[in-house]
């Protein structure tokens, strides 16, 4: 797949609400590019439902139903059941989710969703807070990062939300980057090919959250998968294999490049370095960086059984 | 388009659900056709859609949308977008 490749067909309108430089409405464009029209979205409170559900003018140009915060799980089972009675079993079932509606308060209604073996799609669009009431703290948010709630750094690790829908033994679980778009891509379109609960997280730099200037966005991401504070991985019925630089990492034919690269850019961390170093939480978050690795080293070798 | 009638409100589609986000931009991208080469970064990573995509695959620029945001500059491999400052 390259970008050439791509579908010309835009099913996202030009002049959406989203801040400049948004990788949620990237990444909402390519996924919309890679499933077609045939798509129904669930919002739960977030950025994305913020951009969906002005009135009386949306951008989407696929049916959204915005959804309460908890709720994306539940709706995106009713939809499905609703569509099965109309007979329209091809159409994409999406929730849009962002990491406050997936690790925190969506994870519940996710769990069912997927325990009951749903036919839908899960996305994380992981920013890493919530971002849409103005950056607070999630369960997503890396250790030492300022935000809002957490003003002189998170002083908790972020969870492991892919594992734990590994743990579900899902036919499918993909990790994919707002800077890696075709990678991106490719593995929408084979959540769509299969049958039964998908999950998919992305990883969304957000420039006014994370503090950094918006044009570099897409370094960002790739930064993030450079320096292993991010991973593509995918697992096809508990299967884990990495991709791209990930893998090159993982098989030690790339370096991770030291994680204060990625670090020192955003804002969100400037107070690890200035006024004087925080050497500490420095050695820490690279330390959690480097034992991420050896646990990754772990799940590739041995997956999880799906049975 | 098929109208719906139902106890909820719904909105439809549109271009500018939000307006005219050109007018948001503080710079402007301005593509050096003659130094492109057709590599479509800048199409496939703008987040608006903005970055237009010929038959022939040449890049062109809607400012009636396009948010400024520098992220097609950026990306291009020949670097030959430039920001502009908006008068
Ligand atoms: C039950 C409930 N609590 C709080 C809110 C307020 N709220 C709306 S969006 C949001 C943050 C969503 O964060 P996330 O899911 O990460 O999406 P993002 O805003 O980052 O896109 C919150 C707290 C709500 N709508 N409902
Ligand atoms: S706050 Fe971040 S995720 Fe939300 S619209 Fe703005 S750039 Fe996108
Ligand atoms: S400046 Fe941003 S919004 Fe405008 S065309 Fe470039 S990438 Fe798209
Ligand atoms: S990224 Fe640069 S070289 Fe590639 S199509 Fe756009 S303007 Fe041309
Ligand atoms: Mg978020």
């Amino acid at each position: 797949m390259a970008i050439k490749d791509l579908p010309r067909e835009e099913l996202m309108h030009p002049g959406a609400g989203s801040c400049p430089a948004c990788t949620d409405l990237l990444t909402l464009r390519m996924t919309l590019k890679a499933l077609g029209p045939k798509t129904v979205l669930v919002t739960p409170a977030s950025c994305t439902a913020s951009v969906a559900c002005g009135y009386p003018k949306t951008p989407f140009g696929v049916p959204v139903l915005t959804m309460a915060f908890a709720a994306g799980g539940a709706a995106a089972s009713g939809a499905v059941a609703a569509l099965h009675r109309l007979g329209e079993d091809d159409v994409n079932v999406v929730v849009w989710a962002g990491d406050g509606g997936t690790y925190d308060i969506g994870l519940q209604s996710m769990s069912g969703a997927m325990e009951r073996g749903t036919n839908f799609i899960f996305v994380c669009y992981n920013n890493e807070i919530y971002s849409n009431t103005g950056v607070q703290r999630s369960g997503a948010t890396p250790f030492g990062a300022w935000t809002t709630t957490t003003w002189k750094g998170k002083v908790d690790q972020r969870k492991d939300m892919p594992a734990i829908m590994l743990a579900h033994r899902l036919p499918y679980v993909a990790t994919a980057s707002a800077s890696y778009i075709e990678d991106l891509y490719r593995k929408v379109q084979k959540a769509a090919s299969i049958r039964g609960p998908k999950y998919l997280e992305f990883h969304i730099p957000c420039a006014p959250g994370w503090r950094f200037p918006m044009e570099r966005t897409i370094e960002m991401g790739r930064l993030a998968v450079e320096t292993g504070a991010w991973a593509l991985f995918e697992a096809d019925d508990g299967k884990v294999e990495f991709n791209l630089r990930s893998k090159q990492i993982l098989d030690g034919k790339t370096q991770r490049k030291p994680i204060e690269e990625y670090l020192e850019l955003q804002g969100r961390f400037a107070h690890l370095f200035r006024p004087e170093r925080d050497e500490e939480a420095l050695a820490g978050i690279q330390q959690f960086i480097d034992r991420e690795w050896e646990r990754y080293k772990q799940l590739a070798a041995c997956g999880m059984s799906v049975g | 388009m098929e109208r719906y009638t139902a106890d909820t409100t719904i909105s439809y589609p549109c271009d500018g659900a939000a307006g005219r986000t050109g007018g948001w931009r503080d710079f402007r991208p301005v593509i050096d056709l003659t130094i492109c080469i057709r590599c479509l970064r800048c199409w496939a990573y703008c987040p608006e859609g903005a970055v237009l995509r010929a038959d022939d695959d040449s890049v062109s620029i809607n400012y009636d949308y396009c948010k400024g945001c520098g992220i097609c500059a950026y990306e291009c491999p020949k670097k030959v977008i430039a920001m502009e400052r908006e008068e």
